[in-house]
């Protein structure tokens, strides 16, 4: 069985500035295997974030191509690409992206309304990805009752309440102070190792470093260098 | 559904700035149904009035008579076949003879319509059992704007001339047995009326009338009478207020003009503010066009809280006006409307009225909406 995840070949992303280009990424050749932790690593406009997007079909390659569960990203239509990012991937953001005029239980549930799953299996998959992140006691709360780590937290549980086969994080850990980091981190761990669930990491973040299996690090839209990190280094 | 219920909890979220376009929409919304329930209770009271003093279902026309060419008078006029007269004895069609004549009200000279109505009508809701008088012979009845422009009332005399059937001038002296109320101007101002009989006895007509009044539904071909039917004869009133209901529609097109403004307004500042969340949507498995259908409905929606709203203080609202009515004072305007018009609220009224503001809101709610179709997620992801 093939457990190739994410197959990116001889990949580059321009972006028009003014009369020419700004080439963000040149010639990325990269796979990821099912039940990776892995990272980009690298400063800031390394590429990190928009090579992040084109795995997450929110955007799309200049060249190259990039095949994410067996879709070309390139290939799919709007429709395509929503129903992949809605059944198979999953999001977290650095400022959380939780929707304010919902609770968190609703966040939460959001991504499986989409799926028109009943609402007795959609209760009992809140409830479980809720209690993955220790907060089925705030699941009436609003976000903005809620602390930084907390509001990342229901972040995790939206992205794994659908059980994605990917989870995409751009700097989860930006916002957060060094306890809740790491307890946000152990959570991903946790969730990556007992469901199986790929982790795709943006961070230049040291903490995040620390657990991540997997460092490719970027520089200037190109990989510098891809390392496998022991796990028991943590 | 989703998008109905994520639009109403970022309505509803949206606090003071929802309530406040809310608001504007639904004092639009109420003034809509309340002026055209106006309208409509204006139309339906003087359809009915008009009908009730004036024309009843219809009525035959000597075809000579023109409604506004007084001078038509002096020839419009014909004898009652016995056919006619059959149908005139069972009590369903009122002849009348009209003609001009002149008052002479405290030594001032008026011109007036001399209208022959059978004393014993019952058609008509005119109080012509007043012309009964066996001891006076010589009675009339006029309606209250007459009186009050010849300046008569009950009991008073006046003196009335008029050239018989050879065109010699003949006068006699009144009594005013009646000064009736009635809302239709038509029936009122410079009308005249006394007993047929002695209508026909003064000039010489026997038998003879100007117009049929009929009160049947289905009405039958009467040979040399031409048949006017009260559609056709209310044709004018209702032009009339339609022109009424024109000019008002701009007043209410203004206003919801202004209502539908903010609504634009707050939608152009809801998605500029909201990218990131778009972005999220985007981002969580929905299609750019499934994100334009959310902003689209959540500012539809204010049209639907709209409804809502004046429904909680419009609806005691119109059930206070519709117990009292709206005074219109004495209605001396020339045209038919009552002392106190009652708004008249149909279900179509109300229907087309939330239609309206549905769809108007629903369009501009959508054109802003649809930048959304162009957004790159990724920069709404950033906010930009």
């Amino acid at each position: 069985m093939d457990d190739k995840v994410i197959q990116l070949q001889s990949l580059t992303k321009r972006f028009p500035v003014g009369n020419g280009y700004f080439t963000a990424l040149t010639d990325i050749n990269l796979e990821l295997q099912k039940g990776e932790f892995a990272g980009l690593v690298g400063p800031s406009g390394s590429g990190k974030t928009t090579l992040l997007n084109i795995i997450g079909s929110l955007d799309v390659p200049s060249e190259g191509t990039a095949t994410v569960l067996g879709n070309s990203i390139a290939q799919l239509s709007q429709k395509q690409a929503a129903h992949l990012r809605n059944h198979h991937i999953g999001f977290i953001f650095q400022t959380y992206n939780l929707l304010p005029v919902y609770t968190v239980y609703e966040n939460v549930e959001f991504a499986l309304l989409l799926q028109n799953m009943s609402a007795n299996d959609r209760r009992k998959s809140v409830m479980q990805a809720l209690e993955w992140v220790g907060l089925t006691d705030k699941e009436k709360s609003k976000p903005s009752m809620l602390s930084g780590g907390e509001c990342q937290r229901v972040a995790i549980a939206r992205s794994m309440v659908k059980k994605p086969q990917i989870v995409l994080a751009d700097e989860p850990t930006a916002n957060l102070d060094s306890k809740n980091s790491h307890h946000i981190l152990q959570t991903m761990q946790t969730l990556n190792e007992e469901l199986g669930v790929t982790f795709v990491f943006s961070t230049h973040d040291e903490k995040v470093m620390q657990y991540l299996k997997r460092k490719i690090s970027l520089a200037d839209g190109r990989v510098v260098k891809d390392e496998t990190v022991m796990a028991d280094s943590v | 559904m989703l998008a109905f219920n994520l639009a109403y909890k970022n309505l509803l979220g949206a606090g003071l700035r929802t309530w406040l376009n809310v608001s504007v929409l639904s004092l639009a919304f109420v003034l809509i149904v309340f002026y055209n329930a106006m309208i409509d209770g204006w139309n339906r009271q003087s359809r009915d009035d008009t009908q009730d003093w004036e024309i009843a279902q219809g009525q035959y026309w000597h075809p000579d008579y023109e409604k506004y060419d007084v001078y038509s008078l002096n020839d419009a006029h014909q004898q009652l076949s016995e056919q006619t007269q059959q149908i005139v004895d069972k009590g369903v069609l009122v002849p009348e003879l009209i003609q001009q004549a002149t008052i002479y009200p405290q030594g001032r000279m008026q011109s007036v319509l001399l209208r022959g109505i059978p004393k014993e009508q019952e058609v008509l809701k005119l109080p012509t059992d007043c012309l009964l008088s066996p001891n006076k012979p010589n009675v009339a009845i006029i309606g209250k704007r007459m009186a009050k422009a010849a300046k008569l009332q009950k009991g008073d005399a006046v003196l009335l001339r008029w050239r018989d059937k050879n065109g010699t001038f003949d006068a006699r002296q009144f009594t005013i047995a009646a000064v009736f109320n009635c809302d239709v101007a038509e029936a009122d101002q410079g009308q005249f009326y006394v007993d047929y009989q002695l209508m026909q006895e003064m000039m010489g007509f026997t038998n003879e009338a100007t117009l049929l009044v009929s009160k049947l539904e289905q009405n039958p071909t009467i040979d040399h009478w031409t048949f006017q039917s009260a559609d056709r004869l209310l044709k004018e009133l209702d032009d009339l207020i339609n022109s009424e209901r024109i000019s008002g529609m701009i007043i209410q097109m203004i206003l919801l003009m202004i209502a539908l403004l903010a609504i634009f307004d707050t939608q152009v500042l809801s998605i500029f503010r909201r990218k990131k969340e778009i972005g999220t949507y985007i981002a969580l498995g929905l299609t750019r066009q499934q994100v334009v259908g959310i902003f689209t409905i959540e500012g539809a929606m204010h049209s639907l809280l709209a409804a809502l709203l004046g429904a909680i203080y419009g609806i005691p609202f119109f059930i206070w006006v519709n117990s009292i009515g709206i005074n219109f004072g004495s209605a001396d305007m020339g045209i038919t409307i009552a002392e106190k018009v009652y708004p008249y609220y149909s279900l179509r009224l109300v229907v087309l009225s939330v239609i309206v503001v549905l769809v108007s809101s629903t369009i501009v709610s959508y054109i802003p909406a649809r930048k959304i179709a162009y957004l790159k997620p990724t920069d709404a992801l950033k906010g930009k």
